[in-house]
């Protein structure tokens, strides 16, 4: 008898929903043998990496809230930016340098703070927040630019730029930005209190977290309901079935630079503002880099990149928490 | 089936570690770092101390530490972690450290805080930080003895007022010895990254440097010097394991006595925030044994830590002609500390302009 192996028209619907389970065990258990390797209880290693920080679900301890608090700030720009990033790539944009949108957008805010420091409105932190967003927009029109007029890759243009943003923000807070009172220090002024976001009661959730939610909800909502969405997906798809139902190419390429940098920008001006405090040469510990694999593990859905926002959010901290915890080295 | 097999295992076993850990009764005493603990250098300076503390009190503390914590964004999060963790004192050994120390503090008026090089202070907070410039003064005695080309190569991190201080106070030292001197400069914008660190030593001795000074935290450059045959100093920890042939001496901190004072201090509940600024002579600044250097420079050496010991010998005394032509301080006096902390110019005859 002969074994003919044929492959499947498409994937079995079981391994679908299985695979990404498969994906997690085996990486716990490779963890596991990791942590015994070194000499802990893999056990209790995997639970200060993993669930430790999600306490407060089953024990209900005000104290245990706070690991929680830090989970989604530290979640919200990954959030911010992979919901953004996860609608250009579905439409085969691949903006890559998200980080340094985030960058442009965390500098263009800051003109408030450093050139109109007294000024005290309601508008401000409005003000801020716009042009944190055009910041990042202005970044990202680049390489949509460049990719339409002349065909460049915007893999390479978006990434090569990311480190002309971190040159030119260094420059800012090493030169005329930097703060006269600072003793030299390569750091802009401190943000006042009018020009931080609000935060929920005493905790450290900021108005950045709702936006990275509403965020992901909207872009979600637009994929699956509208006419954008589905020319996003169609050209994404298939380009040649898009153009002939008349969508523009140039103009996804356009609209997804400019959405995904736009948050990116918006990720980094709240980032700076309550996180940071001010405009230092290193704002981000590479969250624009980060949001791609949210973007990917959230399987290109902007709901999707909520878990895996948080799921990535876990690993930061929880090697913090290993730290402390087990005394391992980070 | 096996994850949730783990998960429930894992869970049940927490529940029995969170019950044994909060018996524990000892100070806990905490360190957080920016570089990693295996720096071999500064980080690594500091983690010994941690264990001297730990050596000294035995089972009276406990001490945890955070290493690897980028300053900026993370550090809050990782300073409150360890308050929140039961820490009782914590030092945050790295300038970045210095508005996230301030801001936990604030939310934190039980603890006790430590930042090192930094200069904001409250109730709560403490500032301590080593002079450096002292050790640097006599690696730049020499380097101007033991350089042929009459260069060395610098290679620095950020022009904060720290290190702006080492480079004068080197060159003024090599000045001391050959007044023609020479210091190139190369800005890393880091204070750990071997593979910066040891192009930054490649270019500078290409650049007819024979000796490379360092005020960054791996041994890089050192094992740089080693394979070319050039010279250097090791930074912060003694590194002559790495570059037998090429370290001159290494500027060391010591951080081991003050951490046991403070933490001592700690337990006997007399701890009270001020600023420590100690140097040689309170042996927080340490120039590990003089090696691959003829007897007389030497004896030079030995006999300027003995004159910065006891006093005789200031690194900064004026007047001191700025790179400008201006100079400062008067004639026979030492420049006063605030001034020194504020230290925004280079001294004369350094061939780089300070990054503006």
């Amino acid at each position: 008898m002969r074994l003919l192996l044929e492959k499947r028209s498409e994937h079995s619907q079981l391994m679908t929903v299985i695979s990404p389970l498969i994906a997690v065990a085996l990486t716990l258990v490779t963890g596991g043998f990791m942590f015994l390797a070194m000499g802990l209880n893999p056990f209790e290693a995997l639970y200060v990496y993993f669930l430790e920080p999600l306490k407060f679900f089953w024990t209900f301890a005000a104290e245990d809230f706070w690991p929680l608090e830090q989970l989604a700030v530290k979640a919200a720009p990954l959030v911010l930016i992979g919901a953004g990033l996860a609608v250009a790539y579905s439409a085969n944009v691949w903006n890559i340098g998200a980080e340094g949108q985030l960058t442009a957008g965390a500098i263009l805010g800051a003109v408030v703070p450093v050139y109109f420091t007294d000024w005290q409105s309601p508008l401000t932190l409005i003000a801020m927040l716009a042009l944190g967003a055009i910041g990042g927009m202005l970044w990202a029109a680049i390489p949509a630019f460049l990719k339409n007029r002349f065909g460049a890759s915007e893999i390479l243009t978006s990434l090569m730029l990311v480190y002309v943003s971190q040159l030119l923000l260094d420059w800012l807070v090493r030169g005329p930005w930097r703060d006269p009172a600072g003793h030299n220090f390569p750091q802009t002024v401190a943000f006042a209190d009018w020009q931080v976001l609000p935060v929920f009661g005493e905790s450290s959730l900021h108005l950045g977290v709702l936006l990275a939610v509403i965020a992901a909800a909207a872009l979600a909502f637009m994929m699956a309901r509208t006419l954008k969405g589905f020319e996003i997906k169609t050209l994404g798809v298939s380009p040649r079935a898009g153009r002939f139902a008349g969508f523009s190419r140039a103009g996804s390429v356009w609209f997804c630079l400019l959405l995904s940098g736009g948050l990116a920008g918006l990720a980094g001006i709240a980032e700076v503002m309550n996180t940071v405090g001010q405009l230092q040469p290193k704002i981000s510990p590479g969250y624009g880099f980060t949001a791609i694999i949210v973007a990917f593990l959230g399987r290109l859905n902007p709901l999707g990149t909520l878990i895996a926002g948080l799921a990535l959010a876990i690993s930061y901290l929880g090697g913090e928490a290993a730290q402390v915890s087990l005394g391992v080295s980070a | 089936m096996n994850k949730m097999m783990m998960a429930t295992a894992a869970f049940a076993l927490a529940l029995g570690i969170g019950a044994a850990s909060a018996a524990a009764d000892k100070l806990k005493a905490c360190w957080v770092y920016t570089g990693p603990i295996g720096d071999f250098g500064y980080s690594f300076q500091h983690d010994q101390g941690r264990k001297a503390v730990e050596k000294e009190f035995g089972d009276k503390v406990e001490t945890k530490y955070l290493e690897n914590v980028a300053e900026g964004p993370d550090a809050e999060r990782a300073i409150e972690r360890l308050a929140r963790d039961g820490c009782k004192i914590i030092f945050t050994t790295s300038f970045g450290f210095m508005d996230a120390t301030i801001k936990v503090a604030k939310k934190f008026p039980k603890v006790h805080f430590e930042h090192a090089t930094g200069y904001k202070r409250a109730k709560n907070v403490a500032t301590y930080n080593a002079r450096f410039y002292e050790g640097r003064y006599v690696m730049g005695e020499i380097a101007g003895k033991m350089s042929k080309t009459g260069t060395a190569g610098y290679i620095v991190s950020f022009p904060i007022p720290e290190v702006i201080m080492g480079i004068n106070s080197f060159m003024l030292g090599a000045q001391s010895v050959n007044p023609n001197f020479k210091i190139k400069i190369v800005w890393v914008n880091s204070w750990y990254d071997p593979g910066k660190e040891a192009d930054a030593a490649k270019v500078l001795f290409g650049q007819g440097a024979d000796i490379i000074v360092q005020h960054t935290d791996s041994t890089a450059p050192l094992q740089v010097a080693q394979d070319q045959g050039k010279l250097g100093f090791g930074q912060s920890s003694d590194m002559i394991k790495f570059a037998p042939k090429a370290q001159l001496t290494a500027n060391t901190d010591n951080w081991n006595p003050y951490y046991i004072s403070r933490v001592k201090a700690e337990l006997d509940g007399v701890w009270k925030s001020d600023d420590t600024w100690g140097g040689m002579k309170e042996g927080m600044v340490v120039l590990s044994p003089f090696t691959n250097v003829p007897d007389d420079v030497k004896k030079m050496a030995e006999d300027s830590v003995a004159k910065i010991k006891s006093g005789e010998l200031h690194p900064f005394t004026g007047p001191i002609t700025k790179q400008d032509g201006s100079t400062v301080g008067e004639a026979g006096k030492s420049l006063p500390d605030e001034e020194l902390l504020g230290m925004a110019y280079y001294v004369k005859g350094i061939d780089d302009k300070l990054p503006q």
